[in-house]
């Protein structure tokens, strides 16, 4: 048994998400190889060859993977896709758009964002936001899955290296290409790596508003995020949702603030470690599964958050 | 051009779902039905691409039992010129539905496919992008904006740091996330005409694609509940719980 994870990196870093999905495959048996992609990326190539619990680490050495596109990065997976019975990713936006294609180019019916492994053909994933926990068995020889990756804990980097090598692959599809990107300046940490989040709701009334959160979150060193009805409303861009149509997350510290806890937002953040709940509506179901509730008008509160930190 | 929009009935995103006492999976007798809400951002932007003249005629195709009949129609009231509807009373996976739809790419030759980019009952997030796979066509998932430039198409994508743009060659398949655009409801009038639009009824062997499953379900069961905690009175109170009793700041 030998698996394929798709390492991904940012500023010459691996991803923390791929650090934390990547553990999963340990549960699956056999030798783990990683692929990373893009030119220039020494320091991440490094540190990947660092990565606890990996035999290999495949460098696909071309600028033309700096940024990932599914078409070409799918093509270079097929081609060495007959020694490997396990193919995996973290489920970031990159491992949603590349996992399926490969997966249905291997004609194998993949396991979308596990949360846990039984058996390397059994796996458990949520479904209905998370409503309902599902285990499935996967008849297919090949398995193809993305990874949860709050439902695991980071790997460790080790002092040695595993062997790297590299490849620069021709015949890359042209069907595509890399235009722009337009990445959220923020000063403070990324949602789904933060260990403190203090996100809003509609009760913040507006996108102005949300600076009373950013004042608090600078104190605590902690990401802002927003529900999907704050982002509906059009105060703060989609990449602050939290929820099972934004991000997963699962931080040490979540404070919710006006926002009344819909399902599809619970989804998001309810495996967080401790959660606080801000809202004047005593009746708001957030207050259901929060450790410490709080009910109060939030422009009176947040205020006196940030004196008292 | 033509645009081809796949819908799938769900429940209701609004309804509490159940799980079955038998483990077997989620009730879904006697429960309210709607269009997954990201397939309604889907055919919204078929229809606005066809008012600004980009394209002449919108399929809608739903694969599932004969209820499906109702979510194609609310497709075509909300302004879709024709439906097809694979009749199955089977729950095909993904790559199932992606093999399907993928012969009527075939037959329809298409310009562009805009599917949502999950559902939300098996929130798979697959199809489009199996679909890319198998007619070898480019694919913009999670589109927040789309823009047709000749021979090609500008996809404006959601990703977890921001916003990404590529360039797509068409015919090419595009999955909508949230703020592609908001879905209109359909008018009475527009209900009425809906009645009168054709729907091609088929089966899976029409198309002689083997939908075998490949994922068997073993169990489903419901998350463990999480207890309510305690209320406190002040920022005050709050901050010592967070210091001295919980230690996260």
């Amino acid at each position: 048994m030998t698996t394929l994870f798709f390492i991904e990196h940012v500023n010459g870093k691996v991803n923390d998400q791929s650090l934390k999905a990547i553990s999963a495959t340990k549960d699956l048996g056999g030798d783990v190889h990683g692929l990373i992609a893009g030119s220039n990326i020494d320091g991440a190539v490094e540190e990947a060859s660092k990565i606890d619990g990996l035999n290999k680490l495949i460098h696909v050495d071309n600028e033309e993977f700096n940024n990932i596109l599914a078409e070409k990065i799918t093509s270079v997976i097929l081609g060495m896709a007959d020694i490997y019975d396990f193919f995996a990713a973290a489920a970031t936006t990159t491992g949603k758009n590349v996992m399926p294609r490969l997966s249905a180019k291997l004609d194998v019916a993949q396991i979308s964002e596990i949360i846990g492994i039984e058996s390397p053909d059994t796996f458990i994933r949520t479904i209905y936001a998370g409503n309902a926990i599902a285990t499935v068995q996967s008849s297919d020889a090949k398995k193809v899955l993305t990874v949860r990756p709050t439902a695991f804990k980071a790997a460790e980097i080790k002092s040695d290296a595993c062997e790297v090598e590299k490849i620069n692959p021709d015949n890359i599809p042209a069907v595509s290409e890399y235009v722009s990107e337009e990445l959220t300046k923020s000063d403070r940490p990324e949602l789904t790596s933060a260990k403190t989040i203090i996100s809003g709701g509609r009760g913040m009334q507006n996108g102005e508003n949300f600076e009373l959160l950013d004042k608090v979150a600078a104190k605590l060193g902690a990401a802002v995020g927003a529900s999907r009805a704050a982002v509906d409303a059009g105060f703060v861009p989609n990449d602050y949702q939290v929820g099972q149509t934004g991000k997963v997350v699962a931080p040490e510290l979540y404070i919710a603030v006006g926002i009344s806890g819909a399902i599809q937002h619970l989804a998001g953040m309810k495996d967080s470690k401790v959660i606080v709940a801000i809202n004047k509506d005593e009746e708001a179901p957030i207050f259901d599964i929060a450790d410490y509730g709080l009910v109060a008008d939030l422009f009176q509160v947040l205020p006196e958050l940030e004196q008292a930190l | 051009m033509k645009i081809l929009v796949p819908v799938k009935r769900v429940i209701d995103p609004y309804v509490s779902i159940r799980v079955k006492s038998d483990q077997s999976g989620v009730e879904t007798e006697n429960v309210k039905m709607s269009m997954n809400p990201f397939c309604e951002i889907a055919v919204e932007e078929a229809i606005r691409l066809k008012e600004s003249g980009s394209a002449t005629e919108i399929v809608a195709v739903s694969i599932g039992n004969q209820s499906c009949q109702e979510t194609i129609r609310t497709a075509l009231a909300m302004g879709a010129d024709r439906g097809i509807h694979v009749l199955t009373d089977e729950t095909l996976e993904p790559l199932s539905i992606a093999k399907i739809l993928s012969k009527i790419v075939e037959q329809e030759s298409p310009g562009l496919v805009i599917t949502g980019k999950q559902a939300i009952d098996g929130d798979n997030n697959q199809t489009g992008q199996m679909l890319a796979a198998l007619t070898d066509m480019p694919q913009g998932t999670f589109a927040s904006k789309i823009e047709i430039e000749g021979e090609k198409i500008n996809v404006t994508r959601e990703v977890d740091g921001g916003l990404q743009t590529i360039k797509l060659n068409m015919p090419a398949i595009i999955t909508t996330d949230l703020r592609l655009n908001e879905p209109r409801y359909a008018s009475l009038p527009n209900i009425m005409k809906a009645k009168k639009k054709p729907i091609d009824q088929k089966t899976p062997q029409d198309y002689g694609v083997d939908a075998t499953s490949r994922i068997k379900v073993l169990k489903v069961i419901e998350p463990p509940k999480r207890q309510a905690g305690v209320k406190v009175e002040s920022i005050a109170e709050l901050v010592d719980k967070l210091k001295n009793e919980a230690g996260v700041i």
